[in-house]
């Protein structure tokens, strides 16, 4: 459905380029769930927005349903069905939460706007009409911003650490969230994550390390490699059990 | 008597459509053309100069005022009004004025506003400028605001100039006694050479008098702003100005803070942000289907709503 061949990218840093991506081989199948991890500044985001259009490939090529993408804009990739929900979502002064869903979905059906806050823990009735500005937290803003994917009908939706700042009720009804909105519009999802109950939901598990991908793999390696972790390392026991794979230890 | 023109001006700047309910008075082209009084509401023509008395009679609950005025053609014309808001009233006023230039002359409107709001009055002031017309002539809207608010009494202003005026100077000045409040919000947009300047002073004098100004503008083209928004604190008071100017293009902003405690317990806050719209917010709206332009129409409409 979606591939990405032997695709490069480089930025321009503010100390001159940097390699961002290399050789990135990878192929998304229609329907199914997978799970983007690995350490932080390995290169996940960076694969996601590049994905979305935001970051352009400096070598490679990207086809979406066999047509090559390659050299498409964001807004393109968007209408042919292509969806990422920030890792930062931007404020925006003056925008109504009613406003965003209504842009994303293309409609201002209020039932459905309901449905999508719901779906990401907010009620309705307290959020349709709050601007989107430095009042939210910011886990109140990523939830927005993932209401503002799930919003849309869409072939390929990447979220970038859907998880950050959202507590342990939302969480139940987000894992359920991905896996309806995986049943019921045959999207594929792209989830970067590092939780393990996150992890569960994958069909496969792509690690991302140093600009490159390190291993496609199931979720049972990842989860044993885990519990191997938890049990190794003594500190590890203490925090947060599944919590972030490099979470420091007191 | 009213023109499809003036009837499209008057839509502008004070969302009329039809002659309006309640107390009015419309000018055009320096004269009054029509005005309409109600029991609590008088309106009077000053003898010594050009301009009117507008006096709202204490304890006058949620009527309106609307005065706008219309220029349709190269003209100059000045007014002084007085506004008396009676103890306890709570009332709507919405000013404003549109200019259709046709003509190489310039039309110019400056208006001396002074406002009294009484004793545990309310007062929500609407004032729109709007600008329209083919003629080489410029647009020129300078208005002057004075406001006294007295104890216990609550200004709420609006002042938005979204199009079409080349060159406006704004003096607003207020004095806030006990327990008063001011809510500002500014909205303005420049494109073309256009130039605006906007001066705001406000006097916190009484106890626990609350003011808040925030003021948003967008800057395109060639045009150029210059903001000198400034609060002085003599009481216990509490004041915040929020100052943010979207600048695109080759315009300029000038952003001129100034706070000023005269006592201790006077806490006042000043911010004030230029610059160009955040690159992510583009890259967000473009991800939702947006073409580049919508997204930024978009996010400067939010911006100025
Ligand atoms: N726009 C950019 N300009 C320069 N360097 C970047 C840019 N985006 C990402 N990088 C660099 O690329 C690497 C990978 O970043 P990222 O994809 O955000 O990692 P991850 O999401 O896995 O934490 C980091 O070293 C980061 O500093
Ligand atoms: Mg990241």
């Amino acid at each position: 459905m979606l591939n990405m061949i032997n695709v490069d990218v480089t930025l321009e840093g503010d100390e001159g380029q940097v390699e961002v991506l290399k050789e990135i081989n990878l192929t998304l199948e229609e329907k199914k769930i997978y799970v983007m991890t690995g350490p932080n500044g390995g290169g996940k985001s960076s694969i996601a927005k590049t994905i979305m259009g935001i970051y352009q490939p400096s070598g490679g090529q990207i086809l979406l349903d066999g047509m090559d993408i390659t050299n498409k804009g964001i807004t393109e990739r968007a209408r042919l069905g292509i969806g990422y929900a920030f890792q930062m979502p931007p404020r925006f002064k003056g925008m109504k939460v009613r406003d965003m869903l209504t842009l994303a979905s293309g409609s201002a059906n209020l039932a459905n706007q309901c449905d999508l806050l719901y779906d990401v823990g907010l009620c309705s009735q307290d959020y349709l009409d709050r601007e989107i500005n430095a009042s939210f937290s910011g886990g109140e803003l990523k939830r927005i911003e993932i209401a503002s994917i799930l919003a849309r009908n869409l072939k390929v939706a990447v979220f970038d650490e859907p998880e950050a700042g959202i507590d342990l009720w939302s969480f139940q009804k987000l894992t359920e969230t991905f896996e309806n909105l995986n049943a019921k519009h045959n999207t594929t999802i792209v989830i970067i994550s590092h939780q393990e109950r996150i992890l569960r939901l994958a069909d496969q598990v792509i690690v991302v390390a140093n600009g490159m991908i390190d291993e496609i793999t199931g979720k049972e390696e990842i989860l044993s490699e885990i519990e191997r972790l938890d049990s190794e390392c003594r500190c590890r026991q203490d925090c947060i059990k599944g919590g972030p794979e490099n979470a420091e230890c007191n | 008597m009213l023109s499809a023109i003036d009837k499209r001006l008057l839509e502008e700047v004070a969302d009329l459509h039809e002659i309006p309910h309640g107390a009015f008075n419309i000018r055009k082209n320096g004269q009054g053309v029509s005005r309409n009084t109600t029991a609590n509401i008088d309106i009077v023509t000053k003898k010594d100069k050009p301009g009117i008395d507008i006096i709202v009679k204490p304890g006058t609950k949620g009527e309106s005022v609307h005065i706008p005025v219309i220029l349709s053609e190269g003209l100059e014309d000045m007014v002084y009004n007085t506004f008396e808001i009676g103890a306890g009233a709570d009332v709507f006023i919405v000013a404003g004025c549109g200019i259709h230039n046709p003509s190489g002359e310039k039309a110019q409107h400056d208006g001396i506003h002074e406002f009294f709001v009484r004793k545990d009055a309310r007062m929500k002031y609407v004032e729109k400028h709007y600008g329209e017309g083919d003629g080489s002539g410029e647009r020129v809207l300078n208005p002057k605001t004075i406001i006294e608010v007295e104890a216990g009494g609550v200004a709420e202003l609006e002042m938005i100039q979204i199009k079409g005026v080349d060159r406006t100077k704004r003096d607003t000045e207020v004095r806030l006694h006990k327990n008063a409040r001011l809510i500002v919000t500014e909205r303005l947009l420049t494109y073309l050479d256009q130039t605006a300047e906007s001066n705001i002073t406000v006097e916190m004098v009484g106890e626990d008098s609350t003011a808040q100004v925030i003021s948003r503008s967008v800057a395109q083209n060639d045009s150029q702003q210059l903001f000198h928004l400034n609060m002085r604190g003599y009481a216990k008071c509490r004041g915040h100005i929020q100052c943010d100017s979207i600048i695109m293009h080759q315009a300029q902003v000038s952003s001129i803070p100034e706070i000023t405690a005269y006592h201790a317990d006077a806490e006042l806050i000043h911010e004030a942000a230029i610059g160009r719209i955040a690159s992510e917010q583009l890259i967000k709206l473009m991800s939702l289907g947006l073409t580049e332009q919508e997204a930024e129409d978009t996010i400067l409409q939010g911006f100025l709503k």
